[in-house]
């Protein structure tokens, strides 16, 4: 029998484990709790995690020093930027929230057995929508308009995945290839957007972009004085929201089910080409809340580079997070952190920012390595 | 001895064991020169497995081989090649991206040079083409062919070698009855060359149509090697099969009531290489079990298929408890309280990277009471996973260990467990295929007994088998697909097995009507 979608086989005990329904344990775990080795399997990810950050490290600073600065210099400059002060900190909250927005976005597709490579169009489409609500709606109760700002983000995002997973289900489209298409696609429009029918034509700003969402629709600042915005606040949420729908509800239960194994999901009555969309609109909605979170939080309005290569990174955050909610949002912070360390580094020591590339390319080939290994052991 | 002066290839005592299996157990057999020597027997008899250890893949662990009479021992294929003995395999063994001349020079010593000379492959491919009268353009691609005509590649590939053995396993279960005829009258060829030919097949009439000779293995073992025309249709498939004796069945006489599933005149298309289905009618009534005989890929996991809504219906009615179900979604199917075991459950059935309670809730995992308004409740989940893992004795350290971990016989009193106690919809009818392939002794047992149980509860039970063993001890009634057809249905407490056997090759042989 042919499978009615291909799709990444990602072994679902990956990861950081442990919150699997049910339990024989009894009262003792309680419902939905895991038996005590629980701690131990987290130890033993942080671990990996905390090696495969190591290794890429230690390889960068082999570079670091090819270029003849000192590793340890370098690094110094890098933790002082991203963690040692109060507005490094902030600055890597701002980074890591449109990371671990998307980066739980692209975990629920890649559950659900899609490769949606286009977070970072999602995020433009998502940041288009939350700009439309946020420019030209009157003016409302900042609750009521945040959450109007966040619905447009979702729909925006929702939309541009959502087409992606309907070619897909429809008619066997490649979701990768799709994807990516659609990233030119979403970015482009942005750029076409706010450098022609949407531009601030005041001639006061120094960059294409919109006039300024109007203030209802502005996200309060978590940290005074610094970038630093609640936002960060919605992501942990999004990051339970996610937890919830994957491992306690039905919807969850049939997109992991259609990602582990999409013949035996048919089997038991499970709609995977609906699930192939469903996954596509939810993960596309929370990239799009990535980008209403950058247009609404950081930048306050619309540019053409309002997303800075989140959506490709957040696939690596999402991977490194082992595709669990928690785990995304640690592994967020340290790819935020080494965002603002590196800019840091590049500051001081000029050290060139591309090695923010090379680290996430590192720990990404690590943390596959790791998986690959699991898999032959268990074959 | 007259018979082994003509004897070109002596095969003696072989024996080979797999983990768990004795395929081969001191298997004598001799072909003689010019002669289409037929193996017959059930699936997993052993004659693939005799082939592949004469043509160089396997290595038996006892017995010698003679060939033209020197003992031989081939370490690979290219070997048995070297020495005359090549082999068409049932699945071809083609790079569909390649062209026809690179699938015939592959492994051949020339293609094993750095640089590939695709015009002088194209010209040998030509020349031993126009040698045996079968024509093909050798620069096409494979994938663009027919499944005849890749089978003709596979040929090829075999006669560039200059065999004076060619096996071919199952060549006709891909082919049209014409493709089929063709490939009779080049075998014929063949042996009047002074080739021998090995045919393995399961099917008695082309045994009949081209066989010299037929050797009938069961169970690994010989029964008998005779001549064709000194033998019957019938008289294979008794030894094929292997008992004339009936079982002692050990189950009550049957209660059937009303009918639970109606099949009338469905048609569908198969799956990729796979036959579909034309105008199949049976019913299966409470409290009895149809089985299904034919032989695997005749339309059995078609027809399961279409009953449960996964394989489109293209015309023909499909009813459940009187309410047409043809064309329902295959959950409404599902919670009319149709339970499905399909065939390979570790593909179909299980998800095997995800935990016991993932797998034991599939299906329940929807509304009340485990889902209401779609959430889990945890302890409702746990308890009703505990309750049928006690039930159906599956031996798990706990519901959090993967699927990957169980045992086959685990696994399938797994997927019994769901199937048969789902937390919402009583079974009503229960589709069974192959559910004890692979299983040991007692495992097959549990399921047997709990297909009877189910019987006995008044549910309606189709069990698909390709174990006429099973579908003796277990059905009611037998309807035999061939083909896409049913060919026959008999009542199971009076049929002679040659019939089966015969209907399953197509053959309603006793001649009598249809009994339904």
């Amino acid at each position: 029998m042919s499978r009615g979608v291909e799709g990444p086989q990602w072994s679902q005990a990956e990861g950081p484990p442990g919150k699997s329904e049910g339990s024989a344990q009894g009262r003792s775990s309680g419902p939905g709790g895991q038996p005590p080795n629980l701690a131990i399997k987290w130890l033993r990810a942080a671990g990996v995690a905390l090696l495969a950050i190591a290794a890429a490290f230690l390889a960068a600073s082999i570079l670091i020093a090819i270029l003849g600065i000192n590793p340890i210099r370098a690094f110094g400059a890098f933790i002082q930027g991203s963690l040692g002060t109060r507005n490094g900190i902030a600055e890597t909250l701002v980074r890591a929230t449109p990371l671990a927005l998307a980066g739980l976005g692209v975990a629920v597709a890649f559950r659900a057995g899609v490769w949606n490579i286009g977070a970072e169009g999602q995020i433009f489409l998502g940041a288009l929508g939350a700009t439309l609500v946020g420019l030209y709606l009157p003016p409302l109760p900042r609750p009521v308009h945040l959450l109007l700002v966040g619905l447009g983000g979702f729909a925006g995002g929702a939309l541009w995945g959502g087409i992606a997973g309907f070619l897909k289900a429809r008619f066997q489209a490649n979701e990768i290839i799709v994807t990516i298409m659609m990233n030119y696609l979403g970015i482009l429009l942005v750029g076409f957007l706010v450098t022609g029918p949407m531009k601030d034509a005041s001639g006061l700003a120094p960059q294409p972009q919109t006039v300024p969402l109007i203030a209802s629709a502005l996200l309060p600042k978590l940290i005074p004085a610094t970038r630093a915005h609640i936002g960060t606040l919605f992501a942990i949420a999004a990051a339970g929201v996610v937890w919830f729908m994957m491992k306690r509800t039905s919807l969850g239960y049939e997109l992991r089910s259609s990602g582990a194994n999409p013949d035996a999901a048919r089997h038991v009555g499970i709609d995977v080409k609906r699930a192939v969309v469903v996954a596509m609109l939810i993960s596309g909605g929370l990239a799009g809340l990535a980008g209403a979170n950058e247009v609404s939080g950081v930048q306050h309005y619309l540019t053409q580079d309002i997303s800075s290569g989140y959506g490709y990174l957040s696939i690596a955050v999402a991977l490194f997070g082992g595709l669990e909610p928690l785990g995304i949002l640690f592994s967020s912070l340290f790819f935020g952190a080494v965002l603002v360390g590196s800019e840091a580094m590049q500051r001081g020591l000029s050290v060139p920012i591309y090695l923010v590339y090379i680290i996430e390319g590192l720990v990404i080939i690590s943390m596959l390595l790791r998986q690959l290994a699991r898999r032959r052991s268990t074959v | 001895m007259p018979s082994s002066e003509q004897a070109v290839l002596r095969m003696v005592g072989i024996s080979k064991k797999f983990p768990g299996v004795v395929a081969n157990d001191g298997v004598d057999l001799e072909v003689r020169a010019g002669e289409v020597h037929a193996l017959l027997g059930e699936n997993g008899a052993g004659k693939t497995t005799l082939m592949s250890i004469l043509c160089g893949l396997y290595h038996p662990d006892e017995g010698s081989i003679i060939w033209k009479g020197h003992p031989v021992r081939f370490a690979s294929p290219w070997q048995a090649a070297a020495q005359g003995i090549g082999m068409v395999h049932q699945d071809f063994k083609l790079i569909q991206r390649m062209t026809v001349a690179e699938n015939v020079m592959l492994g051949q010593p020339s293609s094993r040079r750095a640089l590939f000379d695709a015009p002088a492959a194209a010209a040998a491919v030509e020349r031993v083409s126009a040698d045996f009268g079968l024509p093909i353009d050798p620069r096409t691609q494979v994938r663009q062919l027919s499944a005849g005509m890749q089978q003709r590649v596979a040929i090829l590939r075999v006669l560039s070698g200059r065999p004076d053995l060619v096996i071919f396993d199952e060549p006709t279960s891909v082919l049209t009855p014409q493709e089929a005829e063709s490939l009779f009258r080049m075998m014929r060829s063949l042996v009047q060359q002074g080739k021998s030919i090995c045919f393995i097949t399961h099917k008695l009439e082309e045994v009949m149509h081209i066989a010299t000779r037929v050797t009938v293995l069961r169970d690994g073992k010989v029964v008998d090697t005779s001549e064709t025309r000194l033998t019957s249709p019938r008289e294979l498939a008794r030894r094929m099969v292997g008992r004339e004796v009936l079982f002692t069945v050990t189950k009550e006489p049957s209660l059937p009531r009303d009918v639970t599933l109606e099949v009338q005149n469905l048609a569908t298309a198969g799956a990729p290489g796979q036959v579909a289905l034309h105008d199949i009618s049976l019913q299966v009534r409470q409290g009895e079990i149809l089985g299904v005989a034919g032989i695997s890929g005749n339309g059995q996991n078609e027809l399961a298929e279409a009953i449960a809504g996964l394989r489109p219906v293209l015309s023909g009615r499909i009813t459940i408890d009187g309410r047409e179900t043809a064309h329902s979604h295959p959950r409404e199917i599902i919670n009319m309280g149709v339970a499905y075991i399909p065939d390979k459950v570790r593909q179909n059935a299980v998800f095997m990277d995800l935990d016991l309670a993932h797998n034991a809730m599939a299906k329940s995992h929807r509304g009340a009471p485990l889902a209401p308004f779609g959430v889990f409740r945890m302890r409702a989940i746990a308890a009703h996973v505990q309750r049928l893992l006690a039930a159906y004795h599956v031996r798990a350290p706990s519901q959090a260990t993967l699927a990957r971990q169980l045992s086959g016989g685990n696994l399938q009193r797994l997927v019994l467990a769901r199937e048969l106690s789902r937390a919402q919809h009583t079974p009503r009818l229960i589709i069974a295929a192959n559910p004890t392939a692979g299983l040991d002794v007692g495992a097959t047992e549990y399921v047997h007994t709990q297909l009877l149980e189910q019987r006995d509860l008044g549910r309606a039970v189709l069990l698909i088998s390709a174990d006429l063993d099973e579908l003796l001890a277990l059905s009611d009634r037998i309807a035999v697909l061939s083909a896409g057809h049913i060919v026959g249905t008999v009542p199971a407490g009076q049929v002679h097995l040659e019939d089966i056997g015969l209907m399953m090759g197509g053959t309603n042989a006793a001649g009598r009507e249809p009994l339904s």
